[in-house]
């Protein structure tokens, strides 16, 4: 009880944090829409945006939470409030799952927002529900924030935080399948692709789109939903009581 | 008097390198004391051994009967790091609120340290538009929401002009009144008259352990400054 008293108070500051900076916020919920506006309007083709539409859906607001949930935790392990707190009675797996809880708030309306521009204003139509279509995408978002509170782990300052975007974000995107379908890879680089977690979540995304059955996608997502909860059970770990 | 805090025999090493070596410290009850010593003198590592979150500390650290860091301590020692650690993006209840969750406080006390540290005013400013004194109470004020029977905090008055260093320390002086055992850290050295005991910790190695009479009395001084020369001198030679 106080230990979910105290998941819900990390999760609350969080989003205080968060709602405190109007510019990350406008970023974070208006620059995926744009971006999505802007593929659909460069490809200028409803049938070719329909088959990618939902990948970007889900790929935008997986690296804007990625970068969201790597800077405020590294903030967190570097400001000194981190270090204070666990000599609370705060444990770390409280502190895990507040932020976790936070940015999935954040993961529902950005993806909400970035999904309705796609439909309603670039004409985005998918084979099968929207709704499962959304979940997909927020799953996708989670992703990209168990990725980020682990990478802060490794990070000393924002500027390390922010070479991971093409150290281990950008080849996830070069090789998810967006550019070059997975079978058509080499096949070293068909194997290295199954293993990368963002494959597997616009894989996800795209078997809705297409419309094949429920198996496939929940197969997906549930490899994703593994890899979430892994990041988190190791970063969690990284959040190391005594340190040097 | 009874001691909260002793150390026996402890090191501390990062890396190659030793940053405390075999110190014998007991912290006794009720008192201002004072820690002081320049920077990288090892004062932040003596308090991060007291509170647990050292690590690679070897020797026996033990804090009110426990072993430091132990879970049960959580709610009886506070700590404010270095860094003054709040929340710069909340305002000050906010921060204060967010810190009672934490250690499990009564709801009122957030009204009460606030009138304490004097802050009632600010309590809906954000911390980031304060000043540093400010920002320093907020700091303090987290760190007495518990009514923790030890509070430890790394170098509360660093870079205050002396009017809010005096504010600060009229504070402590009133937690010390109610009981409660203050250690506290400076490289200021004028701050020395103001605690009733001194640990004066030079190279990873405490180089006195008394009041401040006894010890100006034994290094034959006129100031805390000249003092911690002499027995500075004394340790290398």
């Amino acid at each position: 009880m106080k230990s979910l008293k105290r998941t819900f108070a990390i999760a609350h500051r969080v989003l205080l944090t968060i709602r405190g900076d109007k510019r990350t916020v406008g970023l974070m919920f208006v620059v995926p829409s744009l971006l999505v506006g802007l593929f659909s309007w460069m490809f200028n083709n409803a049938a070719v945006f329909d088959k990618v539409g939902g990948r970007l859906v889900g790929l935008f607001p997986f690296v804007v939470m990625f970068l969201a949930a790597s800077i405020t935790t590294l903030k967190e392990r570097r400001s000194g409030t981190l270090e204070r707190f666990l000599t609370t009675p705060m444990r770390r797996g409280e502190f895990i799952g507040g932020y976790a809880l936070a940015f999935t708030a954040m993961a529902l309306v950005q993806t909400g927002i970035t999904l309705g521009f796609a439909i309603y204003v670039c004409g985005f139509s998918t084979q099968d529900s929207v709704w499962l279509l959304y979940a997909a995408a927020v799953v996708n978002a989670l992703c990209g924030m168990s990725l980020g509170l682990l990478a802060s782990a490794f990070a000393q300052t924002e500027f390390q935080v922010i070479q991971f975007m093409p150290a281990f974000i950008f080849p996830q995107i070069i090789l998810g399948g967006l550019f070059v379908p997975l079978d058509q890879m080499p096949d070293a680089l068909h194997t290295v692709s199954d293993w990368l977690p963002l494959t597997h979540s616009l894989r996800a995304l795209v078997n809705i789109t297409d419309g094949l059955p429920l198996a496939d996608v929940m197969h997906e997502v549930l490899i994703v939903a593994a890899v979430c909860a892994g990041c988190l059970l190791l970063g969690s770990l990284t959040l190391r009581k005594r340190t040097a | 008097m009874s001691d909260v805090a002793s150390f026996t025999g402890v090191s501390v090493r990062r890396g190659k390198a030793t940053v405390l070596s075999e110190v014998n410290l007991t912290l006794p009850a009720g008192q201002i004391i004072g820690l002081l010593g320049p920077s990288g003198a090892g004062k932040s590592t003596i308090m991060r051994a007291l509170v647990g979150v050292q690590s690679k500390v070897s020797g026996t650290v033990s804090v009110l009967g426990l072993p430091a860091g132990s879970a049960s301590l959580a709610t009886r020692v506070a700590y404010s790091t270095q860094a003054s650690s709040v929340f710069d993006d909340l305002n000050v209840r906010q921060n204060l609120e967010f810190a009672r969750t934490m250690i499990g406080a009564p709801a009122e006390r957030v009204d009460a340290v606030l009138g304490e540290v004097g802050l009632t005013e600010y309590a809906n400013q954000k911390v980031e538009n304060l000043s540093g004194g400010q920002r320093n109470r907020v700091s303090l004020a987290i760190a007495m929401l518990g009514s923790p029977e030890l509070l430890i905090l790394d170098e509360p008055t660093v870079g205050l002009d002396p009017v809010l260093r005096a504010e600060i320390w009229a504070i402590f002086r009133q937690l010390a009144n109610t009981g409660k055992t203050l250690l506290v850290s400076s490289h200021v050295m004028d701050e020395a008259e103001r605690c009733d005991r001194l640990i004066f910790v030079r190279d990873g190695r405490v180089i006195a352990n008394d009041t401040l009479a006894n010890i100006l009395l034994t290094t034959n001084s006129t100031s805390a400054e000249n003092a911690f020369l002499a027995l500075a001198r004394k340790q290398v030679a």
